[in-house]
């Protein structure tokens, strides 16, 4: 059975995320990403395929804190794509994944400098795994090596995972089966996945007619398929 | 330098004709080399005995050059075995030294094709003495250059991935990326110097061959071609290189603009500028002709060319020069002043860092060095006739045009427009592998000027049978016979 053509698309709810970084975690120990020491982070190597970002907002003291998770936001018209001169960085066309193939980069580093989001991280050393880490690798996932890009894939092997289960019981792939690592574990739900091109689906219906959402850096022309829902001050009603 | 030149204003000069037939012809031929003419076997004697030459001073740079490729070797090495890590480059600031030094080292190249092609073309008779030194140094810097983008990658064993070469997996390199065009273009460029440069050498190559013995003897002899210097070898030598003169041109052009299009077509704030085509070649010219000046100084002295090098040719040079910094300061105008009306929030934040920021005392530099120093100076024919003070002026061309492309690079790259991911860059060991680079042009130039000809003898001796005076009244102009 041929797959259908998916836009797999995140929505983030800024209103409901409280900050807590679950998502950072959950997503270190899905996909095996490096866990640097603390002088490597000083010197700006902190590797995470999401991160939140903290702004304040406001003058003293009416200060508040604003929190903007950012992850790969997996452009439809990416920068990153046409930089890379091995072909490493590619869009998958029926997924509309913005994949990073880690086999095939020889580490020019352009497609990073091309992301104006920089959620591409490079391995400048071998990661090293400490115990009792190394013991709980996720076999599903290539552990990079040094001299590689690497970035969020949205969780590709759970989405192969679910797609494969749904092929292999003959039925199509329900929304809300395929569920990334920091999707399932924010405790606010603040994180929404799905397939854009599914009418039917929850991040279609948070989408459609929301006044709230907003695109990173819209204006770069990028076609980010993150979509971020407007939070604090700035709510309207849907 | 004459009297008749410095110690008086223009105005004041004695006329031509006061003076007689005999001391017009002297000072003529004491400022123009090729008013100047030696017997070639002399010619050949003045060029090929420094390349013999191999005293202790000699031995010692040998060493000191030696010693610090030798150390970037190793941190190179270092760098294969442990990962990029050992350099300071970080999140936001991906490329770092290693790509300034491949931007700086191509403009370094420029000036060579230029003088020796573009001035060729246009028959500026003073290149002559000075096509070889400035085409070796081309060369040798855009050899450093390719160098350093392999040492920037972080698998440079992986490579020749860059390549389009048939495989199995049916992989392509991606022509889309500027990185490829560049890839192409300074292969192209690196191909059509080597080419060039060997052109122009064959004549001196038999020259040499034929007043050689041992090793060189068969070495040159193998290089030469079995040159001759028959009629029709001349003919076909000038129709070549003509033909080559006029294709490199436009290779030279394109390359420099390629590297620009690097950053020019990627997104980055500060980047994503259009004129940085033309830009890029004007401050490659601008570096590339202050380094030349450089080299002539150290081979007038260190190799005893003041016969062939002199006071005409670092003249010629310096208004080049003041005529490029002006250029430079043209584009970098136009590369601030559209992005400063434009007022986008990120390009704001970085001129504050290049005014008042950390970045502020580099830009300063950097103005003050391509600016204001050689924009004033070399005005003045006392600064272009003075070697030292010429020198001095260049060095400082040079550490301006480096930090340009230094703020381009890191500085640049260290913010955007989510200043959550702001960083800066401190170079690291890359630092060690930077000063092996500009050891490594030195070295290779130390070694080439030992085996090949440094001054193009036969362009020399063209050059003068060509060139004459012709009575006026009672002046002596110099005049120029115009071969088929």
């Amino acid at each position: 059975m041929e797959q259908p053509e998916r836009k797999w698309t995140m929505v983030i709810d800024l209103d409901k995320c409280t900050g807590c970084a679950a998502c950072v975690v959950a997503c270190h120990a899905e996909n095996n990403v490096p866990i640097v020491t603390a002088r490597e982070v000083a010197r700006g190597r902190g590797q995470h395929w999401i991160r939140i970002e903290r702004y304040w907002v406001g003058e003293y003291p009416d200060v508040k804190a604003r929190f903007l998770p950012i992850l790969c936001q997996h452009c439809g018209n990416a920068p990153c794509e046409p930089v890379c001169p091995a072909y490493a960085s590619i869009h998958s066309q029926r997924e509309n994944l913005n994949v990073q193939v880690y086999n095939r980069c020889i580490g020019t580093r352009y497609c990073a400098n091309n992301c104006p989001y920089k959620v591409r991280f490079f391995n400048h050393f071998d990661p090293v795994f400490a115990e009792p880490l190394d013991q709980q690798l996720n076999p599903d996932v290539t552990v990079r090596s040094a001299g590689v890009m690497e970035k969020c894939t949205f969780c590709v092997q759970r989405i192969r995972r679910a797609e494969e289960k749904a092929l292999a019981e003959g039925r199509p792939l329900d929304d809300g089966e395929v569920v990334p690592a920091c999707v399932g574990t924010c405790p606010t739900s603040a994180l929404v996945f799905g397939d854009l091109y599914d009418p039917e689906s929850q991040v279609t219906r948070l989408v459609n007619h929301n006044a709230r959402k907003f695109r990173l850096l819209e204006h770069l022309g990028t076609e980010p398929a993150v979509y971020y829902l407007k939070g604090g001050s700035s709510h309207v009603s849907t | 330098m004459s009297a008749h030149e410095t110690e008086h204003p223009v105005w004041r000069r004695p006329l031509l004709e006061d003076e007689g037939l005999e001391e017009q012809a002297e000072r003529l031929r004491r400022r123009h080399l090729l008013l100047d003419p030696r017997f070639p076997w002399e010619m050949n004697d003045d060029v090929l005995r420094p390349m013999y030459r191999t005293r202790p001073t000699f031995w010692v740079i040998f060493v000191a050059l030696g010693g610090l490729v030798l150390m970037g070797a190793v941190t190179w090495g270092a760098q294969i075995y442990w990962g990029l890590g050992i350099t300071g480059l970080n999140r936001p600031i991906n490329w770092g030294l290693y790509l300034v030094n491949t931007v700086y080292f191509i403009g370094i190249g420029h000036a060579g094709t230029f003088i020796s092609a573009a001035l060729r073309v246009l028959k500026v008779e003073w290149r002559r003495p000075i096509s070889r030194a400035a085409e070796t140094l081309t060369l040798f810097g855009l050899s450093t250059a390719a160098l350093a983008i392999f040492i920037h990658l972080g698998r440079v064993w992986k490579a020749y991935w860059l390549l389009p070469y048939p495989n199995q997996r049916q992989l392509w390199p991606n022509w889309r990326s500027p990185l490829m065009w560049d890839f192409m273009a300074i292969l192209t460029y690196m191909t059509g110097s080597v080419l060039f440069i060997y052109l122009g050498l064959l004549p001196d190559l038999a020259m040499a061959r034929d007043h050689t013995r041992g090793w060189r003897h068969r070495l040159y002899a193998i290089l030469s071609l079995g040159w001759r210097g028959t009629e029709k070898e001349w003919a076909y030598h000038k129709t070549s290189l003509d033909i080559f003169s006029y294709i490199i041109i436009p290779v030279m052009f394109s390359v420099h603009t390629i590297v620009s299009w690097d950053f020019a077509m990627s997104i980055q704030p500060g980047w994503n500028s259009t004129i940085f085509g033309p830009y890029f070649i004007l401050g490659a010219l601008f570096s590339g002709v202050a380094a030349v000046i450089i080299v002539m100084a150290i081979i007038r002295k260190a190799m005893r060319l003041q016969y062939f090098l002199r006071d005409e040719h670092f003249n010629g040079m310096a208004k080049f020069l003041l005529i490029l910094s002006f250029a430079w300061a043209y584009f970098y105008f136009n590369d601030y002043i559209v992005p400063w009306y434009g007022g986008e929030p990120v390009m704001k934040v970085l001129f504050d860092l290049f005014h008042r920021g950390w970045a502020a005392p580099l830009w300063f530099l950097m103005l003050f060095s391509n600016l204001f120093l050689p924009g004033i100076a070399l005005w003045s024919r006392r600064v272009r006739s003075s070697i030292p003070v010429l020198v001095v002026i260049c060095i400082f061309v040079q550490i301006g045009m480096y930090l340009e492309r230094y703020l381009i690079i890191p500085v640049m790259s260290g913010r955007n427009e989510l200043p959550f991911d702001w960083g800066t860059y401190i170079p690291r060991l890359e630092t060690l592998i930077t000063l092996a680079s500009f050891a490594l042009v030195a070295f290779l130039y130390l070694l080439f000027s030992r085996v090949f000809p440094l001054i193009p003898v036969w362009e020399i001796l063209e050059g003068q049978i060509l060139q004459g005076l012709k009575r006026i009244g009672r002046a002596l102009i110099p005049s120029r016979a115009e071969p088929h």
